[in-house]
């Protein structure tokens, strides 16, 4: 395992997103009100690119014809089926015991760390004055 | 070899007949009584099930003198309870109350047809069990008649027909739901439309084989109906038994709803497990017509297929031809499958069978 | 600053066998696209009076879909417009990487089921002419479906006959929600010409006939009516079958599109038990329901049944024949099922070449 630096983290606003790779491994990088998550760019179910899935927030119902509302930003539903995923587990809101997406951690790591090492820095050249997010793969 | 089944069999789906309009005048109120007369009204015969037709009634059990088929007790006994050691059936009458247009004209013939049963079969015949009959077209009217017969425990089930005036999970009929588990009756959906609807989604057919036929598809977009709407969250002890619907079709359409659901179970929140989770613990299957595979292996792989082997209840759909001589039970299948489905089952389905009958 | 990714490809080039999709639904960049093939007056009728069909809306589909135009959210071109107009980008996201040899056009929203029927006539003419024109002819990979006014079964056959000798045509395309069954005798004028022009007809999920979405009227949800397309589907090759359409067009191929197919051997045996009780009706049919269905119905894939565990599906696929599929992935559309994830079961290597190609080649005329 070693510690990967993938992008600069101001390049990433708060509720958008960012694919990357590490070593081949696509991963889609979201930030959550200034926490970064990292997914797997593939949904467990048939592969589909999950960074461009559309943020939402989660529905549930006590009982039927009663909505509430919650978790507002923080699901991200495969742009192919459909399916929701909470960006900060992996968890599918279905079946949640039986569909899990892969999840990274994203550390912020200064440019000044950085530039110390041990990181793998990619083809990302480092500034002192940045901020830089961190996958250990 | 046929099925020798267990003494003890219930029966779940069995069709005494109305002999004629005449045997509902006793027990029909003046006004009814006077406007069948006087407005010359006709048996209320489904074109469901067309009378001469082979499917309507097996041709060895139709009575020698032309009359209606399964219409007297003694035919019953003889045809339907005796042959298959039944110790319980459950009579679902098709008297094609639902299909009048008149929700009060609907409500008084179920009013009459309950009341004649209760008096001309349950009263005489310790076998035998019914199901409540409803003005389905006015979930009010349908309430007002379950709360009538509930406090007699012979009537275990409420009785709709697959096709109506509207999906049957819609809010309007959750009253009827609601009375239903209020009482620990099952709420029965038999084959048949009220042709209020074209008989399938693309219109009306040419023939009856084509109106027999898609009765599954209309079973299967109820299954979804009552899933999708959340009637087994809002009534979860409730239990719906499709009668005469086939089981071969329900893996497929649960999987094929299941897919959907992980997609789009947005639109319906309320439905947080998984449709076939549903099914296993709130609907079942009677056993006839069985629509199976020619094979006994590919019979075996579609029990596999269900997943459970508490979903099917035995039934003979008597009169309905649709099997010949005692074969009730298709050949190949373990013992302890038939004996679920013979006695097992349908006790865990209708609680008032386990009821003392007074 | 000096920050930048990889500009290695994130989707990774393999040598993925070749395939044919039986399902790819090409779009209008603009609503235009149609003109050079329509009058002047047709141009303004649209304008004046829009596309009616007997569902309630001006614009958009009877039930709001789950994401706009019923697309995968990626599948947007970069030069804008709607999913599937672009074969730059169709080419660059789909057939290329998924290496497509064959794939059949079905356009969808083109004019079918509109209820001025001469407005159906014309616009789906237009659809036609558009097909050769910004796709046939553009990527030799693609091939058209017939798209014919269905409700006048007689100008559908004449539009039939005009592409008889086009190599660019494959199929004649139906929808299943039609006014009438489809196997009423209305429709046989559409079954004549198909089978004498040798082009399976392909009968792809929707549309609006005006019927209820089910036998107890509409139903209150979107997953409803998508489930409920396979019934719809059941029905109609229920009265394909039992109103004799195969029996009087024995040449006659027909493909079940995006309805699903798990449903099938059910259906078969059904039809089989209650025809053998109730056979004196339908003199008419010869043999077993199944057995017309065997010798003339396929069924492609998408959305494929996903059964738990999904062993199932082999049963059924089984069950119908390895020899009846044709592989579609309904590309732009959301339910799309991808050649690589969608059939993860472990199967012959014939069987995988009949279910990704084999098949198609052999129903869809001169594509081999």
């Amino acid at each position: 395992m070693s510690r990967h630096v993938v992008a600069a983290a101001s390049e990433i606003a708060p509720g958008e997103r960012k694919l990357v790779s590490v070593r081949g491994r696509p991963i889609a990088i979201f930030n959550l009100d200034g926490e970064f998550y990292g997914m797997l760019n593939r949904c467990p179910h048939q592969g589909g690119p999950m960074c461009e899935g559309k943020i939402t927030g989660l529905v549930t119902a006590p009982e039927p014809g009663k909505y509430d509302y919650s978790h507002a930003g923080a699901i991200v539903r495969c742009p192919w089926h459909g399916w929701e995923f909470n960006i900060r587990t992996g968890q599918s809101y279905c079946e949640p015991e039986r569909f899990k997406t892969r999840t990274y951690p994203v550390e912020v790591a200064d440019g000044a760390a950085v530039v110390e090492g041990p990181y793998v820095a990619e083809r990302i050249a480092v500034s002192v004055e940045e901020r830089y997010l961190v996958v250990d793969l | 070899m046929t099925h020798i089944i267990q003494p003890g069999a219930i029966d779940c789906d069995i069709h005494p007949n109305v002999p004629n309009v005449a045997a509902l005048l006793p027990y029909m109120e003046d006004h009814w009584r006077e406007q069948v007369i006087v407005r010359g009204i006709d048996e209320l015969a489904s074109i469901a099930y067309p009378a001469n037709s082979p499917l309507t009634c097996r041709s060895d059990w139709r009575p020698a003198d032309g009359s209606q088929p399964a219409s007297s007790l003694a035919q019953v006994r003889a045809q339907a309870l005796d042959p298959f050691a039944t110790s319980i059936a459950i009579a679902n009458c098709l008297y094609g109350v639902q299909l009048l247009f008149s929700e009060d004209m609907a409500a008084a013939y179920a009013r009459a047809v309950n009341k004649w049963m209760a008096a001309e079969w349950l009263d005489r015949e310790p076998r035998l069990r019914a199901s409540i009959i409803v003005a389905a077209q006015n979930p009010e009217l349908a309430v007002d008649e379950i709360e009538r017969c509930a406090g007699d425990k012979r009537f275990v089930q409420v009785l709709l027909l697959v096709s109506g005036d509207q999906p049957l999970g819609k809010r309007q009929m959750w009253p009827i739901y609601a009375a239903a588990q209020r009482h620990g009756l099952a709420v029965g959906i038999h084959a048949g439309s009220s042709y209020h609807n074209p008989p399938t989604s693309v219109g009306w057919p040419s023939y009856y084989t084509e109106d027999y036929v898609s009765q599954a598809q209309a079973f299967q977009s109820q299954l979804t109906s009552l899933i999708c709407e959340g009637v087994f969250n809002k009534f979860p002890d409730l239990k719906v038994v499709f009668l005469e619907s086939g089981f071969t079709w329900v893996p497929a359409h649960l999987w094929r709803l299941t897919k959907f659901w992980r997609g789009l179970r947005m639109e319906i929140p309320w439905v947080d497990r998984a449709p076939a989770d549903i099914v296993r613990s709130n609907v079942r299957f009677s056993l006839q017509p069985v629509d199976g595979p020619p094979d006994r292996d590919s019979l075996l792989r579609i029990f596999d297929h269900l997943q459970s082997d508490e979903l099917i209840l035995f039934s003979t759909d008597y009169p309905h031809w649709q099997f010949d001589g005692n074969a009730a039970i298709p050949d190949g299948l373990p013992a302890e499958l038939v004996r679920k489905m013979t006695h097992d089952n349908p006790r865990a389905t209708y609680p008032r069978l386990l009821e003392t009958v007074a | 600053m000096n920050v930048q990714l990889r500009d290695t490809p994130l989707v990774q080039a393999t040598s993925k066998i070749a395939i044919a999709d039986g399902d790819i639904h090409p779009a209008r960049f603009k609503a235009s696209e149609f003109d050079p093939w329509l009058d002047q007056k047709w141009r303004d009728r649209i304008a004046q009076f829009g596309t009616r069909q007997r569902q309630p809306w001006q614009s958009g589909p009877a039930y709001p879909k789950s994401q706009p135009n019923a697309s995968r959210r990626d599948a947007v071109p970069p030069e804008g417009g709607k999913q599937g107009s672009s074969l730059a980008f169709m080419q660059q996201q789909h057939l290329d990487p998924n290496n497509v040899v064959l794939g059949i056009l079905n356009p969808l929203g083109s004019g079918q089921g509109i209820q001025d029927v001469d407005l159906s006539i014309a616009l789906c003419h237009a659809t036609n002419e558009w097909q050769i024109a910004k796709w046939t002819s553009q990527d030799k990979r693609l091939k058209a479906s017939v798209v014919v006014a269905y409700e006048d079964p007689i100008a559908s056959a004449a539009e039939i006959r005009r592409y008889a000798d086009n190599p660019d045509f494959v199929q004649v395309l139906l929808l299943s929600r039609t006014s009438e069954p489809l196997g009423s005798r209305k429709y046989w004028p559409i079954y004549e010409a198909a089978a004498e022009v040798g082009m399976p007809v392909g009968i792809h999920a929707f549309g609006y006939g005006g019927n209820p979405m089910t036998p107890s009227g509409y139903p209150s949800y979107y997953i409803e009516e998508m489930v409920g397309h396979s019934q719809a589907q059941q029905s109609l090759l229920n009265s394909l079958v039992v109103e004799g359409v195969f029996a009087r067009f024995p040449t006659l191929k027909t493909v079940m599109i995006e309805g699903g197919s798990a449903w099938a051997p059910a259906l078969a045996w059904r039809l089989d038990a209650a025809w053998k009780r109730l056979r004196a009706e339908t003199p008419h049919l010869a043999r077993l329901p199944s057995e017309y269905i065997r010798d003339h119905v396929w069924w492609t894939t998408q959305p494929l049944e996903e059964p738990e565990p999904r062993s199932h599906i082999a049963d059924a696929i089984g069950w119908t024949g390895w020899d009846k599929f044709i592989f579609a992935t309904d590309y732009p559309h959301w339910d799309y099922d991808d050649p690589a994830t969608s059939l993860p079961l472990k199967i012959s290597e014939s069987q995988r070449h009949d279910y990704f190609i084999g098949n198609a080649q052999r129903v869809y005329r001169g594509v081999a």
